[in-house]
């Protein structure tokens, strides 16, 4: 069967899975001592090995980043608007490696996984990850594909916070950083936002304590919760009221509970379809790394110290109605990296589809976001001159 | 390069740290890099200005102006280059104030509202003067505080602001020899450079 994707898709992708027996320590003191990571690539890597480009994921993200697994696809992987050929990140001339985080639910090793030790599933005793410890597990990957420098390490939202860990972590291995609609550290509304949706999970008669596989059940009226206040926190007061407004399902009200309002019936569908396919115990974890994110917490604070190690070029990018991460918190890096005198380029892009709005398509943020790989990429041609 | 980035590039020294605020699509920045090793980081909110940047691999930052310079330790750059922004700020007084906070010497260039033609237009005509170097009509003109070559040079000697250069540019931007004998008269464009102390 011969299937027809776009032009500009990367068409079909296969997931491959990478194996590590050396064991990886971790930030809580606990030590993996084998995991896999699940990954996609896209794109032909150079005989210099210096076009690759990392992709990190954001909170319920994957590796599933670009084009189709197969020709019933209903919708492409997640950035299939910034990646693929002649796209922003341009798979005629960068190969792009994005992959799912350890503790993830969609194929690397995370509670879903069995616990070699115990011969159980690890459930809630996976350990706790951190940002850090995602990228020094990113690291053994580029190992595995031979690739000792990044172009670019490329993140929204969550994802810019490991792409900004890797010019901390690893600064000789990244040539060019871009974080989008992130933030060096969360706000206590961030933290109580997050917190909200793991007590939504946590206390599901179905969570089990996080044992809930072991008993075939899934909590999923906890994880719809959680995904319905995320989700409001994507959106801006504006999209959802264009899209939405205050219309009603039927002509009148009817004074009960069910549903009414349209972004009612918006929010629950959202809510449900999320629970269905995203592990509880990851969410958890997930919404816990986040919280723990704070490179300045080494350095009394001060994130322009934290940022001393940074040897890359930095573009950041936030956008003007995002509330869940801020302009002012993207600027809260931007005026760090000038202070450590680092090389930094900020644009500040207006759109009115709040935090999502890194995932869609936007012309400003393409202008500004291809302009910068197009130098990305010329410097890895002046280099192998 | 326009003729009065030709003159800020002179005055700009090798290896110098620099900001330049409004730095459209950063060909001083780029030049100089390339030719004499400076560094430094370009301002602007114009979203065409910021991609040209980020294509050249000018390091830019998104920031109005009118919000000030709170962002940039004192001292932090060796000179700050401001080309044809001055008369566009709502208070350039104390962005000249700001601008030598941040860096000892500054060089900046804006259209001299002086010049005769725009005085013959004003005379003539009663109107405001629309010109090349002033290109909008009074309703919607980005240029809301507009000098002379003399006022500024009065505003740095109340804010005891010493002036180590002036120069001043026809319209091509060349400078010619009216200018320097009248410079208020004959520059349309006035370039000052200029440093902390009297």
């Amino acid at each position: 069967m011969s299937a027809s994707f776009p032009p500009d898709s990367v068409g079909l992708v296969t997931p491959q899975t990478a194996t590590f027996e050396t064991p990886l320590p971790l930030a809580c003191g606990k030590t993996l001592a084998r995991f896999e990571l699940v990954y996609e690539t896209y794109g032909t890597l150079n005989a210099e090995r210096s076009n690759a480009v990392l992709i990190c994921h954001a909170l319920s993200g994957h590796h599933h980043a670009a084009g189709y697994h197969g020709a019933d696809e209903r919708k492409p992987g997640w950035w299939d608007a910034y990646i693929g050929p002649g796209k922003v990140i341009d798979t005629d001339r960068f190969f792009v490696v994005s992959l799912n985080n350890l503790g993830g639910c969609h194929g690397s090793t995370g509670p879903g996984s069995v616990n070699p030790e115990t011969g159980r599933l690890w459930g809630p005793t996976f350990p706790v990850l951190t940002v850090a410890d995602w990228v020094h597990s990113q690291a053994r990957l580029a190992d595995h594909l031979g690739i000792n420098r990044f172009a670019a390490v490329v993140g929204g939202s969550l994802g810019g916070m490991q792409a900004l860990q890797w010019t901390i972590a690893y600064p000789e291995r990244v040539a060019n950083a871009v974080v989008i609609a992130a933030t060096p550290r969360l706000s206590a509304q961030n933290i109580a936002f997050n917190e909200v949706a793991r007590q939504a999970i946590r206390s599901d008669p179905d969570f089990f304590d996080g044992w809930y596989a072991e008993r075939e059940a899934i909590p999923k009226l906890g994880l719809k919760l959680a995904r319905m206040i995320g989700h409001i926190t994507y959106l801006s007061e504006h999209s959802m009221g264009s899209r939405f407004g205050r219309d009603l399902r039927s002509d009148q009200l009817n004074f009960g509970y069910d549903v009414e309002f349209q972004v009612e019936s918006y929010l629950r569908h959202q809510g449900d379809t999320f629970s269905t396919r995203f592990d509880a115990n990851t969410y958890l974890l997930m919404t816990k790394a986040l919280d723990y994110f704070d490179p300045a917490g080494q350095h009394d604070g001060n994130l322009a110290a934290a940022l001393a190690p940074v040897a890359c070029p930095y573009l950041v990018i936030s956008f003007t109605t995002d509330w869940r991460f801020a302009p002012a918190r993207s600027r809260e890096l931007v005026d760090a990296l000038l202070r450590a005198g680092k090389a930094v380029s900020y644009v500040n892009v207006d759109s009115p589809h709040g935090h999502d709005a890194f995932l869609l398509p936007n012309d400003h943020y393409q202008a500004v976001f291809g302009s910068f790989m197009q130098r990305v990429y010329a410097d890895i041609c002046g280099e192998s001159r | 390069m326009r003729a009065d980035l030709e003159l800020i590039y002179d005055w700009v020294p090798a290896g110098a740290h620099i900001l330049d605020l409004g730095c459209g699509d950063g060909t001083l920045l780029d030049t100089l890099g390339q030719r004499k090793g400076v560094t430094g980081y370009g301002l602007e909110i114009d979203p065409a200005g910021l991609a040209a940047c980020l294509r050249r691999g000018v390091n830019v930052i998104e920031q109005n102006l009118d919000d000030g310079l709170g962002n940039f330790d004192d001292d932090a750059f060796d000179v700050v280059v401001m080309t044809q922004a001055l008369q566009a700020l709502r208070r350039p007084d104390s962005m000249l104030v700001e601008m030598l906070r941040v860096a000892p010497e500054c060089i900046i260039a804006f259209p001299n509202f002086a010049f005769w033609k725009h005085r013959l237009h004003l005379s003539l005509r009663g109107r405001m003067p629309v010109s090349r170097s002033l290109p909008h009509a009074w309703y919607d003109t980005p240029n809301i505080h507009l000098s002379t070559f003399r006022d500024f040079a009065n505003l740095c000697r109340e804010k005891g602001v010493r002036i180590a250069d002036e120069a001043v540019g026809s319209a091509d931007h060349q400078p010619h020899w009216t200018s320097r004998r009248w410079p208020n008269l004959f520059g349309e464009t006035a370039i000052f450079r200029v440093c902390r102390g009297r």
